[in-house]
């Protein structure tokens, strides 16, 4: 009972802190699944990553680390706990936005929160590369990988098949 | 938003709604969901039309949470209301969600395996590569400005080097930003810095 209400707490925050969508959300998110439920750096990283071969918004991931901690019942209180208190919010700040109409200090918010945003996506970055880019194998992976993204238009879902296959196949030839 | 422009697109049900967004939850494999959403439900179906659609991005944008289930509860509340943004919200997650719980299911029963170490690492490196990329898309123009990559790598700078918690993070930066973009006397914020 104590660890759904933790549980609920944790990712309810996290969804209200959320300025500027999921991954900015990253690095509080491990350090809070540490300090709260003994989850390491390595498993929450793996749990992320898996989570971005499936289809859909990609911090579904949130759905895995919620069912390593306590099953499906984990998994089903951190989806409501992540993605009900943000809806909500929106969905009344979108009526109110509106009727408020068009005030200069709109213009100054959506300003002033991008580079905020972009800002957290950028720690986000860095607290899964941290625990992914460990040797230079791994990075010649996320470069490849980055270089295959950035110039053509291969599904990311199957680079990312294809580095864990690679990652396997280093593993047969050690 | 709700009761706005009622009259102009025909009743659209509940469970329609529910229905194409869960078709964009399930076949949007490797990200740029909004991309599809706009795809299909803007120029496809035209739902809403395209100011419409924008105006809901740069809400979901300034509001927490993701962009893609604050754009399905701003479009379903604004076809159907509160119940058609549920309807919405909901269906653009239930496909991913149980492929990620499988996935999720995988993942446990084999995490053990001597070869999951490996397999993992390059998937992560992957992972991380694609969140990269995504972010230096969607962050380009902020970091050609000067005010703004400033703000930018402080705000970078106290989450990950400092590491204090996000809330004071953003107690501390969110009220600077304001004050550079506060509007001016003349006219609306410049759009040029």
């Amino acid at each position: 009972m104590t660890l759904w209400l933790q549980l609920a707490g944790v990712f309810s925050m996290l969804s209200l802190l959320a300025v500027g969508g999921g991954s900015a959300v990253l690095p509080e998110m491990q350090s809070m699944l540490h300090h709260h439920f003994n989850f390491s750096a390595t498993e929450f990283v793996h749990a992320y990553s898996v989570g971005q071969l499936a289809p859909g918004p990609n911090m579904l991931s949130v759905l895995i680390m919620g069912d390593m901690i306590d099953g499906l019942t984990g998994a089903l209180i951190v989806a409501l706990a992540f993605f009900i208190p943000s809806s909500i919010l929106c969905l009344y700040a979108g009526r109110l936005w509106t009727r408020i109409g068009d005030t200069p200090w709109r213009h100054s918010l959506q300003q002033a929160l991008e580079p905020i945003s972009i800002g957290l996506m950028c720690s986000g970055v860095y607290t899964i590369a941290k625990e992914s880019l460990v040797n230079w194998q791994s990075c010649a992976v996320a470069l490849l990988v980055g270089l295959l993204l950035v110039k053509t238009k291969i599904n990311p879902v199957i680079l990312i098949l294809g580095a864990g296959g690679i990652g396997l196949l280093g593993a047969y030839l050690a | 938003m709700a009761a706005k422009n009622s009259a102009t697109s025909p009743k659209i049900s509940l469970h329609q709604i529910f229905w194409q967004f869960f078709v964009v939850g399930a076949i949007s494999f490797g990200g740029g969901i909004v991309a599809y959403l706009k795809e299909l439900l803007v120029t496809r179906y035209r739902w809403v039309d395209n100011d419409e659609f924008i105006v809901m991005l740069s809400i979901s944008q300034t509001m927490p949470g993701l962009n893609s289930v604050n754009i399905a509860i701003l479009m379903g509340d604004r076809l159907r209301g509160a119940l058609g943004a549920w309807a919405a919200a909901l269906g653009l997650l239930l496909p991913g969600a149980v492929i990620v719980l499988s996935i999720g299911l995988l993942y446990g029963l084999n995490r053990e395996h001597p070869m999951a170490n490996h397999v993992l690492g390059g998937v992560a490196a992957a992972a991380a590569a694609l969140l990269a990329t995504v972010t230096w898309n969607l962050g380009e123009r902020t970091f050609k400005k000067r005010k703004s990559l400033a703000l930018l790598v402080l705000t970078f700078v106290l989450m990950s080097i400092v590491k204090w918690p996000l809330y004071v993070v953003l107690a501390i930066a969110l009220p600077l930003a304001l004050y550079i973009y506060r509007p001016t006397q003349d006219h609306t914020p410049e759009q040029s810095s």
